[in-house]
Formats: C-alpha cells, sequence, structure tokens
C-alpha cells in the first residue's frame, strides 16, 4: 500500500497551558492508531502537547467558502450581540 | 591517532557497552534521515536516533568521569577503533529495507525496554537514574516497532515476505544482548549490571507475542551469541565508524 492511498487524517493537539485542543494540522496514515504516532513524532517534538486528537479528515463537515457571505456577513451589523454594547450601571460589579 | 585505551575496569566497560550500543544504533536509523519510507516514518527514526544518541552522551560522560583525564564523552566517542567497541552486532547490522530495519529496531527494543526496567535498581545510582530518564523514551520505542512488526508482518504477501526475510536474517544476532561479557557478570554478582538471565523470559515471551500476532514464524535458537561485547565486530562496523568519526579524525580536535 503507498502513502497515496493512505488517508488524510487532521491533527489537533492540546498544549500544556491550553484548555482545549487546537487544530495543528494534517498527516497521512494507514489508521487511527498509527496516525496518532505519526502525529506525535510529527507535532509533538518540540513538546507542543500534552494530548493528542486525530479524526480522519473525510469526517469533518466544513462550511463552503462560497457561501461565506451569507453565512457570515449577517452578523457584522449586529454589534449589539456583544455585551459590551450595553452600557451597565456603576452599581452591578464583576460583570 | 587512536585513543590510548586499556581499561579493563569493568564499570567502564560495562558504559561503554551501554552507550556503544545506543550510539551505533543512532547512527545507522540517522542513515534514514530524507530517506524515510513516507515523511511520517522518516520523522519517526530520526526522533529515534536523536534519542538513542543523547543516551549514549549519558553514559559516555559517566564512562568519561570514571576514567578521568583526558577523557571525555567526545574521544571515548570519537577516538576509539572497532576492536574497542562493545556494541552488539545486532544494532550495527546494515538498515537495508524498512523491513529490515523494524526488525533490527524490535529485536533491540524487546530487549533495550525490559533491561532498562532492571537497570533502574542498579546499585550504581547513575546507571539507574540514566536508566529511568532513558526508558520512558524506550517504551515509545517498543510501541513503535512492534506496531510495525505486526502491521507489516500480517500485511500483504510482499511485506509478509520481507519481515520473514528479515527476522531470518537478524535472528542470529537476536540473543547476545541476553548473553553476559565477563566484565557484565562481575558487575552482575555486585549487583550493578542487569542480571540478564532474570530478563531473559520477559523479552523471550515479549517478542513471542509480537511474532505470533505478525504471523511471524520466530527461527529455531541457534547456539551463537555474537562477540561484538568483546569488541569482535562483523564487517559493518569499520564503515559506520569511518563515517561517524571522519570529521575528528581528519580535523583533531575541532569544535563546532
Amino acid at each position: 500500500m503507498s502513502a497515496e492511498e493512505w488517508p488524510l487524517f487532521e491533527v489537533f493537539i492540546r498544549s500544556k497551558s491550553g484548555l482545549h485542543h487546537k487544530h495543528a494540522g494534517s498527516l497521512h496514515a494507514a489508521d487511527a492508531t498509527m496516525a496518532l504516532e505519526n502525529a506525535r513524532d510529527v507535532y509533538t517534538r518540540r513538546q507542543e502537547g500534552v494530548s493528542i486528537w486525530v479524526v480522519e479528515s473525510k469526517h469533518i463537515a466544513a462550511s463552503d467558502p462560497a457561501d461565506s457571505d451569507a453565512f457570515f456577513e449577517p452578523a457584522k451589523d449586529k454589534i449589539y450581540r456583544h455585551p459590551t454594547f450595553y452600557d451597565l450601571p456603576d452599581e452591578l460589579k464583576h460583570m | 591517532m587512536n585513543l590510548e585505551f586499556e581499561s579493563q575496569d569493568p564499570l567502564v566497560q560495562y558504559c561503554l557497552l551501554l552507550a556503544d550500543n545506543v550510539l551505533i544504533l543512532g547512527q545507522r536509523l540517522g542513515e534514514w534521515c530524507g530517506h524515510g519510507p513516507t515523511l511520517e516514518q522518516d520523522i519517526a527514526l530520526t526522533n529515534f536516533a536523536l534519542d538513542f544518541v543523547g543516551q549514549s552522551r549519558l553514559y559516555y560522560q559517566y564512562a568519561a568521569e570514571v576514567l578521568g583525564n583526558p577523557h571525555s564523552e567526545d574521544s571515548l566517542a570519537f577516538l576509539r577503533d572497532v576492536p574497542a567497541y562493545n556494541n552488539i552486532q545486532l544494532v550495527e547490522q546494515s538498515n537495508r529495507d524498512f523491513a529490515q530495519t523494524i526488525i533490527r529496531q524490535f529485536l533491540f527494543d524487546s530487549w533495550h525496554y525490559y533491561f532498562l526496567e532492571q537497570l533502574q535498581h542498579s546499585g550504581d545510582e547513575r546507571l539507574s537514574a540514566i536508566a529511568a530518564k532513558s526508558i520512558k523514551e524506550v517504551a515509545y520505542h517498543l510501541r513503535f516497532s512492534s506496531e510495525w512488526t505486526i502491521r507489516l508482518g500480517d500485511g500483504t504477501e510482499e511485506s509478509h515476505k520481507k519481515m520473514q526475510a528479515a527476522l531470518n536474517r537478524l535472528w542470529v544476532f537476536s540473543q547476545e544482548s541476553l548473553n553476559p561479557a565477563d566484565y557484565e557478570s562481575e558487575l552482575i554478582s555486585k549487583g550493578i549490571a542487569v542480571d540478564l538471565a532474570q530478563i531473559s523470559a520477559k523479552v523471550a515471551q515479549k517478542r513471542k507475542a509480537i511474532f505470533e500476532e505478525a504471523t511471524l514464524n520466530m527461527p529455531e535458537l541457534i547456539p551463537f551469541f555474537g562477540n561484538g561485547k568483546k569488541g569482535l565486530h562483523t564487517e559493518h562496523l569499520g564503515f559506520i565508524l569511518t563515517e561517524l568519526q571522519y570529521m575528528q579524525r581528519a580535523y583533531p580536535g575541532l569544535q563546532w
């Protein structure tokens, strides 16, 4: 089996100080076990992480860049959705 | 110019055995750099090479301290000739193809892991500390080479054939690590060296389990142990040292 036939995996790494896993990159592997080991060897050589997730790329559903206007544009003029839009009375602390 | 080397101190000889094993194997794995079957395996093998060179330094530093001036970790690695090297013959065998490299690696790791497990309890504090530090790396090596032995042994017809051929070729070198040299036996009796008789069952069991899962036939044991530990080597080691030691031989005392 050549490497070209191996499926693509996406690699997510949680760094020591990080709270959640972040996308680190992708790699090819024959299965999930090999993908984890490959990810360890390729992406955590410089102490980048304490936990690794891998998922076959085909299982990720992604938004289409062509849809970006419909998906993301409408949020732009709705700044009232940010809490900072509102003036709070001084009496309210710790918000 | 070769290092004047006449120390018969068993502790020094033992440190050199352990250091030379990992230095030579590290050098061999380093030869894969840029030639691995895939990018990921290329990086994995060179990661291991660096693990091994790092481990060798710890033993060389210790040996150099015991020997005192003018010895150093560098002089021990770069200025000894073939007969002064104590590594087992397995680690100097050539890479050939990925199957041969993986079998060599598994035969080494399946001994190395259980060896370090015991060395952690050595009466020599320094050796026990080196073992505790190294075993984490080696646990991963063993996982990796076991995984690939199974994957390729129980893979395609072609990969199985190559793995069986590799095992048949390298099996003759598989027992030397379990057979003590004189200086080793002396240290075993002092509670410093690992008693190889104590780990041989675990090593054999691990090898049997992995080869079975890999559908590989374990060849019959033959009564040949190799004499690398005593400084007798196969034709390969001279070529390795020629490359490894080139800079110090051509430019004595060179620093960078």
